[in-house]
C-alpha cells in the first residue's frame, strides 16, 4: 500500500545545548556505569541542572551490559518521565537527538539528557565483537576474526576497483582529520601525521592500514534537548534543528555497500531544511573509516556517486578549508568510544555553533551538518542518520 | 597455482609442541543446519518454502516474504569473488598465529552475499565456487575454491587447516589381517601417507593378504590387538606421539539375533572387539590425539569410525551385531566432543553389507572393501565428519528420514 509521505513538522523551538565531553582513556578500568556518571556529573556541573530536573534519559552504550537504560535510572538516582535506550552504535546521536527533540516539542519532556557512554577494558574489544551480533557470530566473526578492519577492507577494495578511489585520497582525509586533532586537548591522537606516514603505516587488512583504523577507547560524550525558551532563560547557548533523517538496512539488494541509507533520505534532509549542500558551514560524518566518510560525501549529495576522491582533490579538508570537515579530529584521532563514538561528530557540532569548539574554531561557522552510521551486523553497517543544525539566533 | 607439499621434517624432539586453538565455534541453532551439511560435505543454504527465496545468514524468518518455513536444500554453488582482503591483524588467538589470512565477499549466481575463507588460487573478480567445511571448531565455515580445478589444489593451507588429508600424514590401521583393513593400508599408501602403521594381532600366525600386505608402500606392521590392553598401550606409548590419523578396522560380523543365539558368548566377542577395542583406541591414543593437533603441517586431525548402517538402525538378521555398532556410534559421539578441544575430527563412515566371508549369504548390492577405502580417504580430503558409503547405506539413510518406524518394521521382517 504506498502512499503518499505526510509532509514532516519542523523542529521550531528546540535546541540541542551543554555539550560534554570526559575526556578519553585508551584503556579504563572502570565501567561503563561509571563513564556514563562522569558524563551526567559534568553535565550538570556546567548546567546547573540537578539530576532531579533530568526528566528525560536517553542511552547509548554497548558496555552497559547486562544493564540498559532502565537499570541505570536506579544505578545513577535519575526519576525521568522519558527514557529510551538507543543501541545503534555510530548513529546513537542522531537518533537520540531527533527522538529526544520530539519528545520536548510535545511537552514530554522537559529536559532530555543524552548520553553516549563506554568503557574498553583490556579484551573488551574483542568480547564484542565476537558476539556483536548473531549474524556476526554464524557468518563473519570465525572468517578470521579480524572484526570491523576486515569488513571495511571488503567495502574499501570495492569501492577502490569500482569508482577509481585510491590510498592517497582516504589518506588526505584522516591527514586533515589530525591536523583539526592537535588544537584538541583531550584526543587521543596528536602527533603530526603525514600522507607519506599515512601511505607508510603497516597493512592491518588490505587494503585498510593502521592510519585508517579507530582506535577502540573509553570516553563517553552528552548533550541536553530542551525548549529553546528555556534554554534562553537559563542563559545557555544552543544549536537549532533544521532537519533530520534516520534510515536502517537500506538498500538489501546491493551486493556489498557502495551506499548507506542517506542515499534514500538526503532529499527529505534537504527539502526539509531549506536549504542546498552549499549552505553547509562543516561537517561530521561518521568516520570509523575513511571510505564510510566519502560514502557519507555522497550519499547526502555534496558530490555524486563515486564522486568522493575528486571532491576530496579538490577541497581542503581542514577547519580553515573550503570544505571544513570532522573539525575536532573525528575518532581517527580522538578515538572511538563505542557509542559515544556516535555522538563525536553532534556535540562537536553544538560546540561549534555555539562559539566553544575545544579545538580550532570553524569561522563564522552557522550551519553545520552531522551524520551517523553504525552496525556492522554482518557484511554492512545497518544504520543511519543525519541532522542539519544550525545557531540559534 | 598452489605450493606442492613438501614432506614436513622430522620434529625437533626438544621442540615445544604448538597446543591447538580453536576458531569461535558457536553458532545459532539454526546456523548448525550448515554444519549438518558440511558434515557430510554438501553444500545447503536455506530456501523459503512460500517464495523460494535463497538466504543467507541462516534466518528464521524469510526477510522477502516472513515466511517461517524455510529449510536447507541443496542450492547451485557458484558465483563471484567480488571483493578481497588479506586479513594481517586478527583479535582471535586462532586466526593471530596463522595470519595472514584472505577472506573475501562472494555473490552467489543464486543470490545471497557470502562472507568466505578463499583457496589461495581464487582470484578477485572471478568466478569460484564456494563449499562447505568443518573448521577446526567442527562448525561450518564457507569456503571459496577457484571454479576450475588447479594443480596441487588440496595443498592450500587454510584448505588443509578445514580437512584431514592423509597427504605426509602418519596413519594407523588397527588391523590389518582383515580385508578392509588392507584395503585400507593400500588406499592411505597410495593417498600420500608418510607411513602406514597396520596393526596385526599375532604376527607370527599367517593370513590372508599377508604377503601383498607388507610389499605395500611405506607400510609398516606393528604388533596390535585391540583386545588387550596392553598391546593397545604399548603401542601408544611407542608410536602416539606420531601418528596423526587413525583407522579403526577392527571388525567381528557374525549373523543371529538376541534371542536366537541363547548365550553371550559371540555377543561379549563382539562387545570387546568392537566396543571395548573402540574404546582401548580411544583411551590410548586420544590424548595424543588431542594434543597434537596443531603440531604443524602433519598434525593430528582424525580418528576413524567404520560402522555398519545398522548402528542407525538394527538389523535382526544381524541383531546383536547391529546393537554393537550402536554403541560404536554413542562412543564416537562422545569422542567428537572429547576430541573437539585439539581440532581433530572424528570420521564416521556408514555402509551396508561387506563383499566379506561373513555376509556371505546376503543378497547385493554388497560393498568392496576396496571401494570403503577409497570414500574414507576422499572423506578425510574432503573433510566430512559422516559419510554413507554404498547404495544399502544411503538407501537406510533416506528410509530413516523418511520414516523411522516404517524402516524398523521393514528390516524386522527382511
Amino acid at each position: 500500500m504506498p502512499r503518499q509521505l505526510t509532509a514532516r513538522r519542523s523542529y521550531d523551538g528546540v535546541v540541542a545545548c551543554q555539550p560534554v565531553t570526559v575526556p578519553y582513556v585508551r584503556y579504563s578500568v572502570e565501567s561503563a556505569a561509571w563513564w556514563i556518571g562522569r558524563a551526567l556529573h559534568q553535565l550538570a556541573a556546567q548546567s546547573g541542572l540537578r539530576p532531579r530536573d533530568i526528566d528525560g534519559f536517553s542511552l547509548s552504550s554497548f558496555t552497559a551490559w547486562p544493564d540498559t537504560a532502565i537499570g541505570l535510572t536506579q544505578h545513577l538516582g535519575l526519576s525521568p518521565r522519558w527514557l529510551d535506550h538507543i543501541p545503534l552504535g555510530g548513529a546513537s546521536g542522531v537518533v537520540a537527538l531527533r527522538r529526544a527533540a520530539r519528545a520536548v516539542q510535545m511537552g514530554d519532556a522537559e529536559f532530555v539528557a543524552c548520553v553516549g557512554a563506554d568503557t574498553n577494558h583490556v579484551d573488551s574489544f574483542r568480547k564484542t565483537l565476537s558476539s556483536f551480533s548473531r549474524f556476526a557470530q554464524d557468518a563473519a566473526y570465525p572468517y578470521g576474526s579480524g572484526g570491523p578492519n576486515a569488513s571495511f577492507a571488503l567495502i574499501t577494495r570495492n569501492y577502490m576497483n569500482r569508482f577509481g578511489a585510491r590510498r592517497e585520497d582516504f589518506g588526505k582525509i584522516c591527514v586533515a582529520q589530525r591536523d583539526n586533532a592537535r588544537a584538541v586537548p583531550h584526543a587521543l591522537m596528536k602527533q603530526e601525521l603525514t600522507l607519506e606516514a599515512y601511505l607508510a603505516a603497516r597493512p592491518i587488512a588490505d587494503p585498510i592500514h593502521l592510519f585508517d583504523c579507530v582506535m577502540p577507547c573509553a570516553g563517553a560524550e552528552a548533550f541536553v534537548v530542551c525548549r529553546e525558551d528555556t534554554a534562553r532563560a537559563q542563559g545557555w547557548a544552543g544549536v537549532r534543528i533544521l532537519s533530520t533523517i534516520e534510515r536502517h538496512n537500506a538498500f538489501p539488494d546491493d551486493p556489498i555497500q557502495i551506499r548507506g541509507g542517506w542515499a534514500m533520505d538526503a532529499g527529505e534532509l534537504w527539502a526539509m531544511a531549506g536549504l542546498r549542500p552549499d549552505a553547509i558551514d562543516f561537517v561530521e560524518t561518521y568516520d570509523d573509516y575513511p571510505v564510510i566518510s566519502m560514502l557519507q560525501f555522497e550519499d547526502l549529495g555534496f558530490c555524486g556517486k563515486g564522486g568522493a576522491a575528486d571532491f576530496v582533490r579538490g577541497h581542503t579538508l581542514t577547519n580553515d578549508g573550503s570544505f571544513p570537515h570532522n573539525t575536532s579530529g573525528g575518532q581517527l584521532s580522538v578515538g572511538q568510544a563505542g557509542a559515544a563514538g556516535g555522538y563525536l561528530g553532534l556535540v562537536e557540532a553544538i560546540r561549534q555553533l555555539t562559539d566553544a569548539a575545544l579545538g580550532t574554531q570553524v569561522p563564522d561557522a552557522k550551519i553545520g551538518l552531522v551524520s551517523g552510521f553504525g552496525m556492522i551486523n554482518y557484511d554492512r553497517g545497518l544504520a543511519s542518520g543525519a541532522a542539519i543544525l544550525a545557531r540559534s539566533a | 597455482m598452489s605450493t606442492p607439499l613438501v614432506r614436513p621434517k622430522r620434529k625437533n624432539p626438544l621442540a615445544r609442541t604448538r597446543l591447538p586453538l580453536l576458531p569461535q565455534g558457536a553458532r545459532s541453532r539454526t546456523a548448525l543446519g550448515l554444519t549438518a551439511a558440511a558434515a557430510e560435505g554438501r553444500f545447503a543454504l536455506q530456501v523459503c518454502g512460500d517464495c523460494a527465496h535463497i538466504l543467507y545468514p541462516p534466518r528464521d524468518v524469510c526477510p522477502r516474504c516472513l515466511s517461517a518455513r524455510l529449510t536447507f536444500g541443496d542450492v547451485d554453488p557458484y558465483g563471484r569473488l567480488v571483493a578481497e582482503t588479506t586479513i594481517r591483524v586478527s583479535t582471535d588467538p586462532y586466526f593471530r598465529e596463522r595470519m595472514p589470512w584472505r577472506v573475501g565477499i562472494v555473490r552467489l549466481d543464486a543470490g545471497p552475499v557470502i562472507v568466505a575463507h578463499l583457496h589461495g588460487d581464487t582470484i578477485e573478480g572471478e568466478r569460484v565456487k564456494l563449499v562447505l567445511k568443518l573448521d577446526k571448531s567442527g562448525s561450518a565455515v564457507m569456503f571459496a575454491l577457484p571454479a576450475q580445478e588447479t594443480p596441487h589444489m588440496q595443498a592450500d593451507p587454510h584448505l588443509r587447516e578445514m580437512t584431514c588429508d592423509p597427504h605426509y600424514r602418519r596413519v594407523l590401521i588397527s588391523d590389518g589381517r582383515n580385508a578392509v583393513g588392507q584395503a585400507m593400508t593400500k588406499a592411505f599408501s597410495e593417498a600420500g601417507a608418510s607411513i602406514v602403521f597396520v596393526g596385526v594381532a599375532d604376527p607370527w600366525k599367517p593370513f590372508p593378504g599377508m604377503a601383498e600386505l607388507s610389499k605395500i608402500e611405506r607400510v609398516e606392521i606393528v604388533a596390535l590387538d585391540v583386545t588387550d590392553t596392553e598391546s593397545v598401550t604399548e603401542l601408544a606409548a611407542q608410536n602416539g606421539g606420531r601418528i596423526d590419523i587413525i583407522v579403526n578396522t577392527g571388525e567381528h560380523v557374525r549373523p543371529g539375533g538376541i534371542i536366537a543365539r541363547g548365550n553371550l558368548s559371540i555377543a561379549r566377542d563382539e562387545m570387546d572387539i568392537r566396543y571395548f577395542g573402540m574404546l582401548r583406541l580411544a583411551q590410548a591414543f586420544g590424548p595424543a590425539l588431542r594434543f597434537r593437533g596443531a603440531d604443524g603441517a602433519n598434525s593430528a586431525t582424525a580418528f576413524v569410525n567404520l560402522l555398519s548402517v545398522h548402528a542407525l538402525m538394527n538389523w535382526p538378521a544381524y541383531g546383536a551385531h547391529s546393537a554393537a555398532e550402536a554403541a560404536c556410534l554413542s562412543a564416537s559421539q562422545c569422542m567428537r566432543a572429547e576430541l573437539r578441544p585439539g581440532g581433530v575430527r572424528v570420521l564416521n563412515a556408514f555402509f551396508g553389507p561387506l563383499e566379506t566371508e561373513w555376509f556371505q549369504t546376503v543378497p547385493p548390492p554388497k560393498l568392496a572393501p576396496a571401494a570403503l577405502a577409497k570414500a574414507v580417504v576422499a572423506a578425510l580430503k574432503d573433510g566430512n565428519e559422516d559419510i554413507f558409503v554404498g547404495d544399502i547405506a544411503w538407501d537406510i539413510r533416506e528410509r530413516l528420514k523418511a520414516n523411522p518406524k516404517a524402516l524398523e518394521r521393514e528390516l524386522g521382517s527382511q
